[in-house]
């Protein structure tokens, strides 16, 4: 583990920072637009409402907050353990079908978590084939078994933890892969085997980056609605939804919202806080190969199976499943208008993607080189969208933007006479706005863990050399980062593929994502037809994945490609 | 990194200007519809082919819906908002998104119950929520209302989903309206009592619930049983075929029905085109497509139905007034929370 960089670079690199640079004004400038739709859902907690938290708190919260807990931890811990440990197997171990698992193990991201509740719970429930089929097989009726449920929450838990765990995964393996094998050396020639050289040197070395992947599969759950409200199984984000829209109750709902926000500050200040002044960044530059275990026996065996099973229940049986429902009874509309729904996807992700990464730069950049507390609160707060329902974050995003269209609309109705329309709220802008405020978490993390591993004297001697902060960043940090910031690319690709709230709230006339059509289809009961445009979101969201994957292989630095 | 953002940027407002571009034109309608059956295409290019009005579309659920239109305030492009539930109507009206529409061929067309008294929204069509049971283990002769869910006698019987559908919200609101807040409330806890399992799943898997054995009685709208009876599947087939379904309190007030309607929006751009289409909706062509092609009822007299919804005959309706269920329905969501009806 490293310990603080030397008095003399410290200093340095404070001599560095400029308090009012032009840097600083971007970076506060930008995390205030982003920041936007954050603090309107924050501002509501202000608002008085009568009664109805009394109501909420002697019926249905404690009921909320348990399943909460129970799922946030249950999936934030499943995940861990399955994300860190395929990204170790797969980076430092020799078994066979490693190739393989390195981009496999990520196929499930391409799932919606409620395209996989559709698909297991069409699969599993008591009139499903698996059941229909036991009971022919035993000759069973109604109570002479016990099948486990689906519609629980072991149910929802079990497969938002097959579905999201390849965020640790993505982000573990990028760290593992960017770690310098003279820590590793040095655990080695200090007698540590490779479970005490994973377990007390590289998963701690690599805790910002499996720290950001837990992070964001704990949002992700938090505001997880698809599969829960098709359990029934009700979380904060399913009362937000039913205080809001059920009871015609938007403050409360939004003050729902500011709890299950100020939950995950929380949650971030104590991992910041157990950190405490450690940083990560490695003191050495020297890549090579890194020394990899080989495995036989049974340990090959076990390897294979740990790598397999997440794969198998988490993508090769849904996507079974769905593929059969597709061909039996599919979707009428397939041809030209789903080429239409996919190219809007497509589009959406891509652009979303960009910005996203690129927003993720200025801001983890502006921070290393203004690290005051007033620009890492920004940050923060600017990256808090994840942790907000999709709805919530949309209707945070119309009420400004609706606001500012129909000013700029009385003003040129005065001035020239027309009415030039909703130029904002009612355009494809909002809908990437609305991205970019969900998911800059998903960037920001990943970009903030791999620009830490990056040590200062870098930038000091960038400096040295008479290279401006831009260029520092062009030349130096942008090739060391590039793994992560493809990482970062992906996973804000895949989300906004799988994003549905604000997508159904937001979008513009005759625009349909693959998305849209599939919570369209399924929200009227006819799973069988949604096969078809769940498919085809997986189908979508698993090129890129694959592809990028493949590129992040041959990122590694020293490499030599 | 910063050279994809520069292009991002442009891109973006590329898209917005596509986006701006429609929404302007002359000849057209901006329908906001919370429906999304596979007939509303073919009902939209009928529409088209016989005005020359070309319909721009936005899908969505009716709250969203609402809640967009209000955001979008003066300068919405809505002309018409389509939902599928009466209380959802309400809600609208409530906010003031619909306005006053005066027009010969729906007052002709619809029923009383089907406008509202000032034109604000119509109905076109109307679903009923039914009770299923298996006729192997349930007297029927016991089982004749909404009232007699709540009986003992069914204990441990009754499946039903959960109380965040609206369905089930407009169906407690009604109950208390003609019974009031307090014995609602018992009814709503008898049936929890009875439940067969915690709520799950959506209608047709109350229904499959029926005929997998696991429950001896459910509630659902009528149409998801009809496309069971339809089903490309054998298996869907065979679960429809096993379960009866009977219309409840026919002695009494009738079955609980809802309805999906439309109205004009508050400021509507199209306001002409807006009229045209709900006069369209009133059409027998219009009535079929978007009624029956989802096995609902039609409220236009003589307009053909189903061979199933013929089959079942003539079937008393509850004439509640249906601003009732909207009124109601926060009451209805308190109830089942103190409850404990998930």
């Amino acid at each position: 583990m490293s310990r603080p960089a030397s008095p003399g670079l410290a200093a340095m690199s404070r001599r560095l920072t400029h308090r009012f640079s032009p840097s600083s004004a971007l970076l506060l400038a930008v995390a205030a637009v982003v920041a936007l739709p954050v603090l309107v859902v924050l501002a509501h907690i202000v608002m008085p409402t009568d009664g109805i938290w009394q109501h909420l708190a002697s019926t249905v919260l404690p009921r909320y907050l348990r399943n909460t807990l129970v799922l946030t931890l249950a999936v934030g811990l499943g995940t861990l353990i399955i994300g860190t440990g395929t990204a170790w197997l797969v980076v430092m171990c020799r078994f066979p079908g490693r190739r393989l698992f390195e981009w496999a193990l990520l196929l499930p991201l391409a799932v919606p978590t409620y395209v996989i509740a559709y698909a297991y719970t069409d699969f599993l429930q008591f009139a499903g084939p698996m059941q229909s089929w036991l009971r022919d097989l035993f000759g069973w009726s109604h109570g002479d078994y016990w099948f486990p449920n689906i519609r629980s929450l072991g149910g929802a838990a079990t497969l938002i933890t097959l579905v999201l765990y390849p965020y640790v995964y993505l982000l573990a393996r990028a760290a593992f892969l960017e770690q310098s094998v003279c820590v590793l050396d040095v655990g080695r020639t200090l007698g540590r085997g490779p479970w005490r050289l994973f377990a007390s040197v590289a998963v701690p070395l690599a805790r910002p980056a499996i720290v950001g992947g837990v992070s964001l599969v704990l949002m992700e759950t938090l505001n997880e609605f698809g599969a829960v409200q098709f359990f029934g199984v009700d979380t904060f984000t399913t009362g937000i939804y039913r205080t809001w829209f059920g009871m015609g109750e938007p403050v409360a709902a939004a003050q729902l919202a500011a709890c299950l926000l100020l939950f995950v500050i929380v949650l971030v200040l104590l991992e910041r806080a157990s950190r405490g002044k450690r940083r990560y960044h490695h003191t050495t530059n020297r890549y090579q190969q890194l020394p990899e275990y080989r495995l036989r026996g049974w340990r090959a065996v076990g390897a294979w199976l740990a790598c397999t099973l997440p794969v198998l229940i988490g993508f090769i049986v849904p996507s079974g499943i769905l593929a059969q429902l597709a061909v039996q009874e599919g979707d009428a509309l397939l041809g030209s208008r789903f080429m239409d729904f996919a190219g809007n996807s497509l589009l959406l992700a891509s652009v979303a993607a960009l910005v996203a990464v690129a927003l993720a730069v200025v801001l983890s950049y502006g921070v290393r080189l203004n690290d005051t507390p007033l620009t890492r609160m920004a940050t923060r707060i600017a990256a808090m969208g994840y942790a907000i329902p999709g709805s919530v974050v949309a209707v945070g995003i119309l009420i400004p933007f609706a606001w500012l269209d129909s000013t700029l609309n009385a003003w040129t109705k005065t001035h020239y006479g027309i009415v030039i329309g909703l130029i904002f709220s009612g355009s494809a802008f909002i809908l990437i706005y609305a991205y970019v405020v969900r998911f800059l978490a998903v960037s920001f993390n990943a970009v903030e863990a791999s620009l830490g591993k990056v040590t200062p004297s870098m930038d000091a001697a960038a400096r040295t050399l008479g290279q401006s902060p831009a260029g520092t960043l062009k030349r130096v940090h942008t090739p060391l980062m590039r793994g992560s910031l493809l990482a970062a690319g992906i996973l804000v690709f895949v989300d906004v593929m799988k994003e549905l709230p604000a997508t159904i709230i937001l979008r513009p006339f005759n625009f349909d994502t693959l998305a849209v059509r599939a919570h369209n289809l399924a929200s009227d009961e006819r799973l069988a037809e949604a096969s078809t445009a769940s498919l085809a979101i997986v189908a979508v969201g698993i090129i890129p994945v694959i592809l990028l994957s493949l590129a992040m292989r041959r990122s590694r630095p020293g490499s030599g490609d | 990194m910063i050279k994809h953002a520069r292009l991002a940027l442009p891109l973006a407002v590329a898209m917005a200007g596509s986006a701006l571009a429609t929404g302007v034109a002359a000849d057209e309608l901006n329908l906001y519809s919370a429906r999304h059956y596979d007939s509303d295409e073919a009902l939209y290019q009928a529409f088209t082919e016989e005005t020359g009005i070309e319909i721009n579309l936005l899908e969505g659920d009716s709250d969203q819906l609402i809640e967009r239109i209000q955001r979008e305030g003066e300068a919405s492009p809505a002309d018409v908002m389509i939902t599928v539930d009466a209380g959802r109507l309400w809600r609208a009206e409530q906010e003031g998104i619909f306005q006053s529409i005066e027009s010969d061929v729906l007052a002709e067309r619809l029923p009383d119950s089907m406008r509202h008294p000032e034109g604000k929204w119509f109905g076109f069509s109307q679903r009923a929520r039914a009770i299923f049971y298996d006729p192997d283990t349930i007297d029927a002769s016991q089982l004749t209302s909404y009232e007699d869910l709540a009986d003992p006698a069914f204990e441990g019987q009754v499946c039903i989903r959960s109380s965040n559908n609206i369905y089930n919200q407009s169906l407690l609101a009604s109950l208390i309206e003609h019974h009031g807040a307090d014995e609602a409330e018992e009814w709503a806890q008898g049936v929890v009592d009875n439940m067969a399992r915690d709520p799950e799943g959506g209608d047709t898997d109350q229904i499959k619930g029926v005929a997998s054995g696991e429950c001896g009685v459910a509630v659902a709208n009528h149409y998801y049983y009809v496309r069971l009876l339809k089903s490309d599947d054998a298996a869907d087939r065979e679960a429809g075929e096993s379960v009866e379904i009977l219309f409840p309190n026919q002695d009494g007030r009738g079955t609980h029905v809802n309805v999906g309607g439309a109205g004009v929006v508050e400021g509507a751009p199209n306001k002409e085109n807006a009229i045209r289409f709900l006069e369209f909706l009133a059409s027998d062509e219009a009535q079929k497509l978007f009624a029956s092609d989802n096995f609902e009822f039609p409220v236009v007299e003589g307009v053909a139905m189903d061979e199933v919804l013929e089959s079942w005959g003539d079937f008393k309706k509850d004439e509640i007034n249906v601003s009732v269920l909207g009124e109601n329905n926060p009451e209805a969501i308190k109830i089942f929370d103190r409850v404990g009806w998930r």
